[in-house]
């Protein structure tokens, strides 16, 4: 006993002396590309003097991570990805509201998906759905340089395109939805069933098909423009299509998780990613999505959202989860399986 | 106090101790879970021992606090009523049985029926009203109280056994089967459940029958019609393939190094092991580099005779060839073993009585390696399926159950519900291939060395089947070399394909250091996730070796009621393919009473549990292998039970030591499939962040992180098999060697 006694008093005198003044935390899981995740972290430490710990996941992954801990939460704030799993986390009580002070210097697409959510989520960046093509691989089969979605279903390009799973994939289910709300839902889907006879690969990542067209493992990848951008502006042979028919988009997105431990500081966070600041950091890492306040800066190689032919995409029809599991189960019968 | 207390009741060392640590654990440590980390001590001034956060089971209840812990007090009343009868006695087991028992069912009960939101269950909810208190996970408390019940239980066990009854033996038995309890059937159970939960929390046995029954799944349209097979063929088709390739290849490596007289063969053991300590993905990045519609063979073929380049190598093609390099190791260390272990004596009588070689080979010989061939094609059969990175990469439109299980949950869809459904699929498949493996081919005598002599040498191969065996083994041996150049080099590419100019800046980036005024600045970005992966796999290894060994010891000397259901359950985890771990850790340990993800601990648990089949086995392999005999000549010589365990048992086991050690080390370096699902922002392992460069395009950084890894992974083999050191028999050296690698029987 006295033994023990004496350890629990050393244990006590060196807890002690180091224990360190409680800072603040926040846990923050990001769903954007590794290196901007890093540099936003970094910057907002610097500018908060708050901790950050920062977790990258794809957006289907961080919202399978928050509903399985959401009896029990362990992240703050989550940053990045496409609008539709932000959409249904607020669908699912994942997510709290908050009204940002920032509002005011936002978009309106960016201020549209906070009310789609009863403020629960709100737009980032956004960007086109399109294609793009490796040139050389083009010309190294003689194929036509292709303008429209309805290109695509020419006899010529069969096993040249990819796109990813609508299953898996967040964009691939924006070019899904977007070809239903583009053409009607039967045309749509006789769009899709043409696409099928062309497709090489379904990929299961969104990004996959461009950066295989990058390497010289695929010609034409459907995919957001600015995925495309970034690998023509990386020094590969790719060209960016923005369809002549017009096309959907997505809203990158933001949500503070319901229960956060340090909802504070992911206010805090909350309020400086919308700033003109932090979202002109995109440029450093060549992210070239069209950012949600009016400030930031932007590069001449970003596609040009004005100059775009933009449906009027159903955020919240199109990101419910019975709409989409109809969708997904009406394409794996009469698409994927034939 | 303890004098007073031994000087009137009867002195039992055991049930003092565990009472002792049981007191100890709730009148001093804080019962609960410190939020800001197991080893923060903040908490010692932080309100301790009054706040309820903070405070030992006494004072929580002395304060009027969490109630329904106060049947928690029975075991104590118990275990000092017991200390009060004679030793031996029925009821002095009794009251032990009893008292530990209730603690340990009070403890499991209160724990998964309060959780963080009161009530975890709805009909208790319904029975006892809303509940405003919660709990959260088990803490310091917690835990040594629930080993203290464990081992008051296991002494009373003992005791019952009268003389028979050894506390420590049976003591072991209990931890072990805890263990295995919590960390690898609780999360699983928890997995199964949630196949019969709908959308509304509900259970539903036809939601199940639905998902289950689902054409994705079992369609044969690719046999009857042109339409694609569902997954679960997909996955078979592979595996078969696979583990006929796998143990083909392996076989000839076999004979190639033990049975021919090729210069150099040392080397192609070498080669045969580096796929081991290969992080997941490069070879697949490799196969893309040289047959991708791209790569390098690609172009130079279609260049040569002018053929358009075509997508072959995504699907079943790419996913079998990154497989059976990946997998003929496994195959190469099972059956090198078996063809060493053919007696040579056997061989020797067959050219005696005037066989020829190839018919000594073909009626002794095989025969005796084939219970090898059907382990070595199991092995790889399982690994086939449980397998995540390669057909992530190569897969193409070929669906297999382990990707299609990660994706059914990150995807798109976010369908718990159907990864569920997969991953029993999964599981019903390997552990089929695993219960035929064990019951099948698991009763044979392993007994090899013995105090008796055993001397001679295998015989040759004839010179036909020597030819063939050399000119496979060499093409194969070549295609991995080229494989390991395209890495090595691709890591000092700029950038593949584009711009193929040399330069060290990938390394620059992953692990560059710098010099500054307060020290040493660790500025590489791999830098992070590297210490991470080194320190949890560092810790894992000696964990894994530990609890495996004590495992085999029970297995192999001592036998008591259960024993093969025990096996089993600590063999099972081998059957769990990773994807399925990952998601029932999550499922399991993110809410009390264990609530561990994402600290480190969960990562280590996870690496001790998966691998510790491997340790088990090779300690089994190993002990079978040392006869009883020699304990018992030690014994008879008047050693100590400890002594001859120490001097005589523990120094032949070495190689099983070793084996295990080597295994949890590697695995824990490489493995990804788990592992994605249970990496933190603090704990970031370095497989997740190879895979968030592959998927960026960032080939050449993900290679280079992956080279220094394989490098890295060597070195530490090296030095652990320095510092473990060899069995010295006098028999011949090679037989040793084998059991250094993995020896999974």
């Amino acid at each position: 006993m006295k033994l023990l006694l004496k350890f629990a008093v050393a244990g006590a005198l060196v807890a002690g002396s180091t224990v360190a003044q409680a800072a603040d935390k926040l846990t923050f899981y990001c769903s954007a590309q590794e290196d901007w995740c890093q540099l936003m972290t970094k910057e907002f430490s610097a500018a908060t003097g708050i901790k950050v710990n920062m977790t990258r996941k794809s957006s289907g992954e961080t919202f399978a991570q928050i509903k399985a801990e959401s009896s029990n939460p362990k992240g703050d704030i989550w940053w990045g990805g496409t609008g539709d799993p932000h959409l249904q986390a607020a669908e699912e009580g994942l997510t709290m509201a908050y009204k940002s002070s920032m509002r005011s210097e936002l978009q309106d697409w960016a201020l549209r998906q906070a009310e789609s959510a009863n403020d629960k989520t709100i737009g980032i960046y956004s960007g086109a759905l399109g294609y793009g093509y490796n040139e050389d691989l083009l010309k190294k089969n003689n194929l036509s340089v292709p303008a429209c979605w309805k290109d695509l279903l020419k006899p010529e390009y069969k096993g040249h395109v990819q796109m990813a799973n609508p299953n898996s994939s967040g964009t691939a289910y924006t070019t899904l939805a977007t070809m239903v709300q583009l053409f009607g839902e039967d045309q749509g889907f006789e769009f899709m069933r043409g696409l099928n006879k062309n497709i090489n690969q379904y990929t299961k990542s969104g990004s996959a098909p461009i950066k295989s067209a990058a390497k010289g493992e695929n010609t034409i990848g459907i995919v957001f423009m600015h995925d495309a951008v970034k690998q023509a502006v990386s020094g590969f042979p790719i060209k960016v299509v923005a369809p002549c028919e017009g096309t959907g988009y997505e809203i990158g997105s933001m949500s503070i998780i319901e229960g956060a431990r340090n909802p504070d500081s992911a206010k805090k966070f909350y309020d400086w990613a919308l700033s003109a600041a932090a979202q002109s950091l995109a440029l450093q890492v060549k992210a070239y999505q069209v950012p949600s306040n009016n400030g930031s800066k932007t590069s001449p190689s970003a596609p040009d959202l004005s100059s775009i032919k933009l449906i009027d995409y159903d955020f919240k029809k199109y990101g419910s989860s019975s709409e989409r599991k109809r969708l997904l189960k009406k394409w794996d019968t009469e698409v994927y399986a034939q | 106090m303890i004098s007073a207390l031994t000087g009137h009741y009867h002195r039992n060392p055991t049930v003092m101790l565990w009472l002792m640590v049981g007191l100890f654990s709730s009148i001093l440590l804080p019962w609960y879970g410190i939020e800001d980390g197991f080893f923060d001590l903040e908490w010692i001034i932080d309100g301790y021992p009054l706040d309820s956060d903070f405070a030992p089971l006494f004072f929580l209840l002395g304060q009027g606090e969490k109630l329904w812990l106060t049947p928690l007090i029975m075991p104590f009343f118990f275990a000092f009523f017991a200390l009060t009868l004679p030793q031996r006695s029925s009821a002095f087991s009794w009251a032990l049985i009893i008292g530990g028992g209730l603690g340990l069912i009070w403890m499991c009960g209160q724990g998964l029926s309060i959780g963080i939101r009161g009530w975890q269950i709805a009909s208790l909810q319904e029975l006892f009203g809303p509940l405003d208190e919660r709990q959260f996970g088990m803490g310091y408390g917690a835990i040594l109280y629930f080993a203290s019940c464990l081992f008051l239980f296991s002494t009373g066990l003992a005791e019952q056994r009268g003389t028979m009854g050894d506390k420590f033996i049976i003591g072991m038995i209990c931890f072990v089967v805890m263990l295995v309890g919590i960390f690898v059937f609780y999360p699983i159970i928890k997995l199964i459940i949630l196949a019969f939960i709908d959308e509304q929390n509900a259970y539903s046995l036809s939601l199940f029958w639905e998902k289950i029954s689902d054409s994705r799944i079992w369609s044969l349209g690719c046999v009857f019609a042109e339409r694609r097979c569902g997954v679960a063929w997909n996955t078979v088709f592979m595996a078969t393939i696979v583990g006929f390739l796998t143990t083909t290849l392996g076989l000839v490596f076999a004979l190639l190094v033990t049975r021919t007289n090729l210069r150099y063969r040392r080397i192609f053991r070498a080669i045969s092991i580096i796929p081991l300590i290969t992080p997941p993905f490069v070879i697949g990045l490799a196969i893309i580099l040289l047959f991708g519609l791209s790569g390098v063979v690609s172009t130079t073929i279609s260049d040569i005779f002018g053929l358009t380049p075509t997508r072959w190598v995504y699907g079943l093609p790419g996913i079998v060839i990154a497989q059976t390099l990946a997998y003929t190791p496994i195959a190469f260390l099972v059956l090198i073993g078996v063809v060493e272990s053919v007696s040579p004596s056997l061989e020797e009588a067959g050219l005696t009585l005037r066989a020829n070689p190839s018919q000594v080979f073909q009626t002794v010989s095989l025969p005796l390696i084939r219970p090898g061939l059907a382990n070595a094609f199991l092995l790889g059969f399982i690994e086939s399926m449980a397998d995540f990175g390669n057909p992530l990469v190569l897969g193409g439109n070929y669906d297999v159950l382990s990707t299609e299980i990660f994706f059914a949950i990150v995807g798109a869809q976010y369908d718990q519900g159907r990864a569920a459904v997969l991953a029993l699929v999964l599981l019903s498949f390997t552990l089929a291939a695993f219960y035929i493996q064990r019951f099948w081919l698991g009763r044979k005598s392993y007994t090899t060395i013995t105090g008796k002599g055993d001397s001679g040498y295998n015989m040759k191969l004839p010179p036909l089947l020597s030819r063939t065996v050399i000119f496979v083994g060499s093409s194969w041996a070549f295609f991995t070399i080229v494989i390991y150049s395209i890495i090595v080099y691709g890591s000092f590419v700029e950038m593949w394909g584009l711009d193929n100019s040399l330069t060290f800046k990938h390394y620059i980036t992953a692990f560059s250091v710098s010099i500054e005024e307060n020290g040493i600045q660790w500025t590489g970005s791999a830098w992070n996730s590297f210490s991470t992966t080194f320190m949890i796999a560092a810790i894992a290894a000696p964990l894994t070796a530990a609890i495996g060994l004590v495992t085999a010891y029970l297995l192999t000397r001592h036998n008591f009621r259960g024993k093969n259901a025990f096996e089993f359950g600590t063999m099972l985890s081998f059957a769990i393919p990773g994807t399925v771990i990952g998601v029932s850790y999550i499922l399991a340990f993110n809410v009390p009473p264990i609530e561990i993800t994402g600290t480190g601990i969960i990562l280590i648990v996870s690496f001790v549990f998966r691998n510790m089949p491997v340790g088990v086995r090779s300690g089994v392999a190993a002990m079978s292998q040392i006869d009883k005999s020699l304990d018992e000549s030690s014994l008879t010589l008047g050693a100590g039970s400890f002594h001859t365990f120490t001097k005589i048992v523990l120094p032949l086991l070495r190689p099983a030591i070793l084996a295990a050690l080597v295994f949890s080390f590697v695995r824990s370096m490489t493995a990804i499939s788990a592992v994605i699902f249970l990496v933190s922002a603090e704990y970031d392992m370095a497989t997740s962040y190879i895979i968030g460069r592959v998927e960026n395009n960032d080939y050449g950084l993900a290679i280079a992180y992956s080279t220094t890894l394989i490098f890295l992974m060597l070195l530490v083999i090296i030095l652990l098999q320095i510092m473990v050191g060899k069995t010295v028999t006098n028999r011949r050296q090679a037989g040793t060697e084998t059991q250094g690698g993995l020896n999974v029987t």
